[in-house]
């Protein structure tokens, strides 16, 4: 079988329900070469490796193609790429800008302090299902509940999202390998990261005049971080607060509708939901794999080969976290399970930014179905999925129920 | 509740930070500073912390019976005893019943207490963020152990198998294994050592009073020494506002662990940090009031200091007194073993009962080209009692060589300093990441043509790199293109203090993740310089 074939399969939309199968096969050969000369890497202590390893870029000017890039006059001004792009100093300058209106050191309990807000949204979107037997956990909960949540800590009007989500999904798809060559997929990005700072510069400037307690107005003020840039990470933490964490949740209530054992535990013992999301994160995790934007600024020996200077690298994370190798039974989903190492939120120097929002909105969310939608069942399995297989996720997931508990019935009861 | 980071593992990803931020916090970028013994109820965040660190780094304590692994071992012994109750002497007892030792097990500490941590004495202790009596290391399980604390043994006799307490009474063993670690080498004149205001630190106890002292008031500092223990104490006192000096021999602080270069940084640091640092000079006498009280030092160079506190930082001695006469290699320079932690007897012969890990143990790395090493460090003492715990009580053809690299941390001035390898077996050293300017970067550390260490400040996720590198015997210097490369990547010599010449070509590789699977093969020819 050729190298490319289990990542190709992978890729295929055919396997989204079930991706998890191809990769004992993606693993047989942990550093595969593409017919496209990118390089996939499969198992865990590869991706680790290179995950840690400073002869890997994620800028992907460094591939001559992308970095000739110019849009014409009309896509102007061209943003810089976000910091999830860029290599140290500039990465690193750029996330502890950014870090100091999100958290440690300069504001620690930022997130820890939202939790609240958050029970708050939750439990008004669970509110707003009274009466239903049937739910769409998608549509009605898990977007609708993020979007709010990173609305508001951005400081971008509600009004606005309808606007964003558009732009969203493509960038979205630019990160999708199976919707053109890299080089047209950059090309495509940069245009719409264009329109989404056009629009992100005139927020800036209202918020400029009328400062409010958000992280754009903050990092607007504080004048510190360029205004080009400033205007990419607004973009990114937008896109990245707004497409992944819907998936966690979704993939989160599949997961227990299809492991009731587990849904009953989590009723009873609603701290039991702190490792079972780190447990999702292994076993079902949103970001199969990072867009690929990773390049080898140099051989690299590793798994058996050599990635030559300059090729593409894709992480699939998924399967790394699968890795028999490194966790017994890799294919359980255990909720206790202990050292539990995933690779949910990548590593290294770009181990997600938003991971601790994540988490807190994610142990909201469980908690608060579990204990409040009464006898859940799933309407269809698999659910329909998603197109990308990189950021991958149900695109509805029908629950019927007999009824939703209202919330101070379920707390006491819980 | 206790709770312990392994900062050997902490890679600074601050997620333990947000999820509890009352208990831990970053000072800086990477520096974690938190609290060891917190309140119960803090508890679930302390969970989630746990659960949310991406290296699994935080060890809370395990109520109820310790999972016990299949034992497939030979010769069991009945009787394992273990001096010095402290981290190594813990990790050795926890990993004994792991490994489902089943029979008695006896911990012998001089100190009263439960086995506590040291690194946080000159940190958050000093500060007075955590309370000097409240860095008690986590409970790995139900040990079934018994503890005889406060009571010091005071000899061996190797022949009859037993220790010697200072009571007079006689503990047997089919095992013994030496974890009595090292103390503060105290201030030489002991008339002088015993003015009030002099201090050492190296227990609890003493971080009590010196905390104590110093939140007290004092109009200025003395630290004597330079090394890390008096850089962070140097640290500590410039956070809390007050007026320090520090002296060191050397040409820097720090020279005699990471070389003359890096050692330059770390004085500069201090000095913007407002430390008055004195280099090149020793401190020739303490001076007292004639009450007793400490009034200043005089130094080498004939200057004065005024100082109402001193700190006595001038490094460790190796606990091996109650050894005097036992028959073992034991000395100034610690009690030799072999890598699979076999004490030496005094011909240089292996004893199969007596193990040693720890400060206290002096044993040949073969990547270092089988020089003996004493470390203390923290990940050294857990690495090590880990591996002999397990060659405790395994078949001899099951013996694990303690072959992991020394890994070892320090915080001060905010910044987060590790360094993986030996920085002193070098000859040269260049910066590959980041910007010195900046107080971010790596310098990696040659010699004879290949990479021997790596120091890191506030770059901590990048080291693993480089100790694979170590591990690889990879050539010295490092060419190839990197994210964030300095513009000018030139070695310099490292300016490291004199020590024993290492041999030129026996050079290593070290292969495997678990102590149970690391091999060091050899190279018959040392790979050249790369260019
Ligand atoms: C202030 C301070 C800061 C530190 N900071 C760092 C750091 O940042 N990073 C790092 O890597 N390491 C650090 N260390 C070093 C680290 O704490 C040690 O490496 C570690 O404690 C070694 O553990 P051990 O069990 O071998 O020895 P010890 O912790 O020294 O324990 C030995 C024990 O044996 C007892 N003992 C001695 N003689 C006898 C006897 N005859 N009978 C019975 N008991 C006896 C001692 O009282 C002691 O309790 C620091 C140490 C100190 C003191
Ligand atoms: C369950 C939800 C989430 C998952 C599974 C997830 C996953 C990831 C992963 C795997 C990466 C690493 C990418 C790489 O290495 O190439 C990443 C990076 C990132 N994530 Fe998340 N993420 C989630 C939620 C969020 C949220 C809510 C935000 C914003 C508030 C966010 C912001 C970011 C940013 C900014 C980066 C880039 C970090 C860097 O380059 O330094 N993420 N995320
Ligand atoms: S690596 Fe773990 S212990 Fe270290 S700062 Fe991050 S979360 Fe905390």
């Amino acid at each position: 079988m050729p190298d490319g074939n289990a990542y190709d399969q992978f890729l295929d939309y055919a396997n989204r329900a079930n991706p998890y199968r191809l990769f004992p096969e993606l693993r047989k050969t942990p550093v595969a070469r593409q017919p496209d000369g990118s390089y996939v890497v499969s198992t865990y202590d590869e991706i680790v490796s290179l995950l840690h390893d400073p002869r890997v870029s994620s800028d992907l000017r460094n591939v001559p193609e992308i970095a000739a890039i110019a849009l014409p006059p009309e896509h102007a001004p061209q943003l810089p790429p976000e910091f999830i792009r860029r290599d140290p100093p500039d990465h690193d300058r750029l996330r502890s800008l950014a870090m100091k209106y999100f958290g440690p050191p300069h504001s620690p309990d930022r997130i820890s302090r939202l939790t609240p807000r958050i029970d708050r949204i939750v439990t008004d979107l669970i509110d707003g299902l009274a009466g239903r037997t049937r739910i769409d956990i998608v549509d009605d909960f898990a977007y609708p509940l993020p979007v709010t949540v990173i609305c508001e800590l951005l400081g971008v009007p509600k009004a606005d999202e309808q606007r964003l989500h558009a732009w969203s999904q493509l960038l979205v798809g630019t990160n999708d390998p199976t919707t053109g060559t890299i080089v047209e997929r950059n090309r495509r990005r940069f245009e719409t990261m264009a329109e989404l700072g056009r629009y992100f510069d005139d927020l800036v400037e209202a918020h400029l005049r009328d400062p409010g307690d958000d992280l754009l107005s903050a990092l607007a003020t504080d004048g510190e971080m360029a205004r080009p840039d400033l205007l990419s990470t607004a973009g990114l933490l937008f896109v990245a607060g707004h497409e992944t964490t819907v998936n966690l949740v979704t993939n989160g209530m599949l997961t227990l509708l299809r492991h009731p054992d587990v849904l009953e535990r989590l009723r009873h013992e609603p701290e039991l939901v702190v490792t079972a999301v780190e447990e999702l994160l292994r076993y079902e995790p949103p970001i199969q794999m990072p867009g690929p934007r990773r390049t080898a600024l140099a051989d690299i020996d590793i798994g058996g080969t050599t990635i030559p200077k300059g090729s593409v690298i894709v992480l699939v994370l998924a399967s790394g976290s699968r890795d028999p190798e490194r966790f017994p039974d890799p294919d359980r989903f255990d909720p206790d399970r202990r050292d539990n190492q995933h690779l949910g939120f990548g590593g290294g120097i770009h181990y997600c930014f938003g991971a601790p929002l994540a988490r807190t909105e994610t142990q909201i969310a469980l908690t608060e179905l579990v204990g409040r939608l009464v006898n859940p069942r799933l309407v269809t399995d698999p659910p329909p999925y998603r197109h990308p297989p990189n950021l991958r996720g149900p695109e509805h997931l029908l629950v019927d129920v007999d009824r939703v508990e209202p919330v101070t019935r379920a707390r006491a009861g819980g | 509740m206790r709770v312990v980071v392994d900062l050997t593992r902490c890679q600074g990803y601050g997620q333990c930070a947000f999820a509890a931020p009352d208990v831990f916090r970053m000072a800086r970028n990477e520096a974690l500073m938190y609290e060891l013994n917190p309140d119960d109820s803090r508890r679930a965040q302390v969970l989630r912390a746990a659960a949310a660190c991406p290296v699994q780094a935080l060890v809370v304590d395990e109520l109820g019976p310790l999972p016990a692994q299949a034992s497939g071992h030979g010769r069991m012994p009945e009787r394992v005893v273990i001096v010095g109750a402290s981290l190594a002497g813990l990790r050795a007892a926890a990993t004994l019943r792991r490994q489902g030792f089943r029979g008695s097990l006896t911990l012998i500490g001089d100190e009263p207490d439960r086995p506590y941590d040291r690194p946080p004495l000159s940190k958050q202790v000093l500060t007075g963020q955590v309370n000097a009596q409240q860095t008690l290391l986590p409970r790995r399980g139900e040990l079934h152990a018994k503890w005889l604390l406060g009571t010091p043994a005071t000899g061996l006799d190797l022949a009859a198998k037993q220790v010697l307490l200072a009571d007079g009474r006689r503990v047997g063993y089919d095992r013994l294994l030496i974890a009595t670690g090292v103390r503060a080498r105290p201030w030489p004149n002991p008339a002088e050592a015993a003015l009030d205001g002099v201090f050492v630190l190296r227990d609890s106890h003493d971080a009590a009073l010196l905390h104590d002292r110093l939140a007290g008031g004092v109009n200025r500092v003395l630290v004597i020494g330079g090394g890390f223990n008096g850089s962070e104490i140097a640290s500590v006192c410039r956070d809390m506002g007050l007026a320090v000096t520090l002296v060191d021999r050397g040409p820097a602080p720090l020279t005699g662990a990471l070389g003359g270069v890096v050692g330059a940084i770390a004085a500069d640091i201090q000095r913007e940090h407002g430390v008055d640092l004195r280099c090149g000079v020793t401190a020739a006498a303490l001076e007292g009031d004639g009450a007793g009280r400490l009034r200043g030092a005089r130094l080498s160079d004939g200057s004065t200091v005024e100082a109402d506190v001193a700190v006595v930082a001038l490094g460790a001695e190796r606990n091996v007194g109650w050894l005097a006469g036992s028959g073992l290699a034991a000395g100034v320079w610690g009690v030799g073993c072999d890598a699979g932690c076999r004490a030496f007897n005094v011909n240089g012969i292996v004893c199969d009962d007596v193990f040693v890990a720890g400060d206290v143990a002096r044993f040949p790395h073969p990547v270092y080209g089988y020089q003996f090493l004493t470390l203390e460090h923290w990940g050294n003492a857990m690495a090590q009692a880990q591996v002999a715990a397990h060659n405790m009580i395994a078949a001899s053809s099951d013996l694990w060589p303690h072959l992991s690299l020394p890994v070892f941390w320090s915080a001060q001035f905010g910044l987060n300093i590790k360094s993986v390898g030996v920085p002193t077996f070098a000859d040269e050293v260049v910066f590959t990441q980041g910007s010195v300017a900046d107080r971010r970067f790596v310098a990696v550390y040659g010699y004879h043509g290949r990479i021997t260490a790596a120091v890191t400040f506030d770059q901590a996720m990048w080291l693993d790199f480089y100790r694979d590198l170590i591990e690889q015997a990879a050539p010295f210097p490092p060419t190839f293109d990197m994210v964030g490369k300095p513009g000018k990547v030139q070695p310099v010599p490292a300016e490291v203090p004199q020590r024993i010449s290492a041999l030129h070509d026996a050079t290593v590789v070290v292969t495997g993740h678990d102590p149970a699977e690391r091999r060091a093969t050899l190279v018959t020819a040392g790979p050249g310089r790369a260019d």
